[in-house]
């Protein structure tokens, strides 16, 4: 199977990797939207700002690319933002594949910003995507910004507002969370998505 | 708010992690990965690598053995010593380490937290405080406590350094109280109130642990987001998954370790 890992920019490009190399995948590490369009799989990971990630992308010209894929493709952490039609951060129009508008975390006395640990995912409803999870499954998060829980979330988590942990809409898909660094839970959800129909 | 965060400390040195009481006496422990998949697989959330060897002896990291550990381990991890610039700290992160903890260039030049801030996000940078109750009744913070001969008192107040770290851009405070650590007798709840209530960003309580008791007392009385402890673990004393369920039992949410199925099914 070929995954084509985008390399836009963000520290955890190395962790995702490894995380893909545990589960048998080696995953091809590309800026050329050619060698994206020829992949089974497309990840579009980001540790960085949303207006960051997507500079980078219109200066690689791979916009779109990434919005007439037909293969399936899987947002991380901003990844997963940049799939919404705006974020709110540094008022960022978006890939707009996803329905949406992400908007920052409010800071609370007993809220710190950004959310950064382990929460627990609620199942919103049934997909494959999250096939295995039980249900005190706990995902690694760490992000300031989050995506509303709208007809594609099929995991919430909250922390202060409830927010979309992982999404999909047909070949669409995100995870608010590190899969990289969610344990067994994050490994099932990397596998999910290479075992993923490409419908 | 998320679960509470259980995070052994392993330190470093020459690709080892070894240990020491009040930092003299290293003892080899074994092999750094081998050693992080066990408290992995025993349901640690996070942890830190502390290279012991690296501040004291001026080198920067050995960034090999942050590659290996990342390449196999599937939880979030930090690296503390021997990071002093941005150079460095990228190399670590890019390594693959999810945070870098900075503790003595931070107090010689606070500017260095703006500096890893800007670049790498807040929420990669950790500012770990070495703290001492001094005699007039203050907590002031001590630097270079790599090497008991070379540490210095910089007449910093801690809580005012807590408060300037954040301001400076610190994601993550890590506040090792240094006239518990090593002895066992619990963490020092009084000043982790009192940081507690300095701090709005995560607040890691380190040195003291020495029974689940004190986790929970950390977590309840002094509200902070993790608990670092080496020893206990280290020595079995402390088995992370009873641990786990200890806490749980007292109210306090924890993430269930992946080798507790059957305490998730309890729950």
């Amino acid at each position: 199977m070929r995954v084509a890992l985008i390399d836009a920019g963000g520290a955890n490009l190395g962790s995702v990797r490894y995380a893909l190399q545990r589960l048998g995948v080696e995953p091809e590490l590309t800026r050329d939207a050619d060698a994206i369009r020829r992949a089974d799989r497309v990840i579009l990971p980001g540790v960085s700002a949303a207006a960051t990630v997507m500079r980078q992308l219109h200066a690689l010209e791979l916009v779109d690319t990434l919005r007439s894929l037909r293969q399936p493709l899987l947002g991380v952490c901003v990844g997963m933002q940049l799939l919404f039609e705006h974020s709110e951060e540094d008022d960022t129009p978006c890939l707009g594949l996803l329905p949406g508008r992400v908007r920052k975390l409010e800071v609370a006395s007993d809220l710190r910003v950004p959310h950064m640990g382990w929460s627990r995912l609620q199942r919103e409803r049934d997909d494959p995507l999250t096939a295995g999870f039980g249900d005190s499954d706990y995902a690694y998060f760490v992000h300031s910004y989050a995506a509303p829980v709208t007809d594609a979330c099929i995991a919430s988590a909250a922390h202060g507002r409830t927010f979309a942990a992982v999404v999909r809409q047909g070949r669409i898909a995100g995870a608010q969370f590190h899969p990289e660094r969610s344990a067994a839970t994050g490994a099932r959800l990397l596998g999910n998505f290479l075992l993923a129909d490409a419908a | 708010m998320p679960a509470r965060r259980v995070i052994p400390c392993l330190d470093v040195r020459d690709g080892r992690v070894v240990k020491g009481v009040r930092f003299r006496d290293h003892v080899d422990m074994g092999d750094i990965v081998d050693l992080a998949l066990r408290y992995r697989d025993a349901g640690a959330d996070e942890l830190v690598f502390y290279d012991i060897g690296a501040s004291p002896q001026q080198r920067t990291v050995d960034v090999a053995w942050v590659e290996r550990v990342s390449a196999r381990l599937d939880i979030p991890f930090c690296v503390a010593g021997g990071i002093r610039d941005v150079a460095t700290a990228r190399t670590v992160l890019h390594a693959g380490a999810d945070k870098i903890s900075i503790n003595t260039p931070a107090l010689e030049r606070p500017a260095l937290i703006g500096e890893l801030a800007a670049e790498f996000g807040v929420q990669c940078v950790v500012i770990g405080v070495d703290s001492i109750l001094e005699a007039d009744g203050e907590w002031r913070v001590r630097s270079h406590t790599g090497d008991p001969d070379r540490m210095q008192a910089p007449k910093k107040r801690t809580l005012d350094w807590i408060v300037e770290a954040q301001a400076l851009g610190a994601g993550e405070i890590v506040l090792n109280c240094m006239d518990n650590d090593g002895v066992r007798r619990g963490y020092d709840i009084a000043q982790l109130r009192a940081a507690r209530a300095s701090c709005q960003v995560p607040l890691v309580a380190s040195g003291g642990a020495g029974a689940m008791a004190h986790f929970a007392e950390a977590f309840g009385t002094a509200d902070v987001d993790g608990a670092l402890a080496a020893s206990v673990f280290h020595s079995g004393q402390i088995e992370i998954a009873d641990l786990k369920r200890f806490l749980h039992d007292a109210g306090i949410e924890v993430r269930p370790g992946p080798s507790a199925s059957q305490i998730v099914a309890a729950w």
